[in-house]
């Protein structure tokens, strides 16, 4: 696998190109987009982006953890967890574009 | 919340903005992340989380009707794991 990795800088680099806008301004609105998402998400809203898949969030239990290095229990209290479910489109152009 | 409502809320704050220009940005930037992995590439979005592809091997599978074996070829398949900011925010820290 080719293991490059992009950056918000590549994403702003790709919306300054798609549209007229300033650098300056392509990254902000890209830093918008995340925070929009992430506020929605913090106050435990579902994101569902069409064709691109959808973020939501679970409520674990606490639950009685172990150290796997020693053994030891530990105890893991209840906490919430993010979950991205990738859109059938998305999988399929994964797949299309890895296939050896 | 959905795309639309994602695009709406960018559009009501940006008034120099058109409405049509925000779709395209906020559309190019879900493209480039699809995009990116299609190549074998990761995306970091620091505070957010990290896009990247993920192998699974070829295995035998079974047909869960007739019980019968079947070959499933090695694919790859989308993965997300949520950044350390966003994971401590949602859980109010």
């Amino acid at each position: 696998m080719s293991e490059k990795t992009l950056t918000r800088m590549d994403l702003s680099e790709a919306v300054f190109s798609e549209v007229g806008l300033s650098r300056n301004e392509s990254a902000q609105l890209v830093e918008t987009v995340l925070q929009y998402m992430s506020d929605a998400l913090v106050a435990g809203e579902t994101v569902k982006i069409s064709s691109f898949g959808t973020f939501s969030v679970r409520d674990k239990a606490a639950r009685v953890g172990r150290n796997p290095k020693t053994g030891d229990e530990a105890p893991i209290p209840a906490r919430r967890v993010l979950t991205f479910r990738p859109s059938h489109l998305m999988k399929d152009r994964v797949a299309a574009g890895n296939k050896a | 919340m959905i795309r639309s409502e994602l695009i709406q809320k960018i559009a009501d704050e940006n008034p120099h903005l058109y409405q049509r220009d925000v779709e395209r940005i906020v559309n190019t930037i879900f493209e480039e992340v699809i995009e990116a992995m299609a190549r074998g590439d990761r995306v970091e979005l620091r505070g957010f989380g990290a896009f990247s592809v993920k192998k699974r091997d070829a295995r035998q599978g079974r047909n869960p009707r007739t019980g019968e074996s079947v070959p499933v070829e090695e694919k790859h398949v989308p993965f997300f794991k949520t950044g350390k900011l966003l994971r401590d925010r949602l859980n109010g820290e």
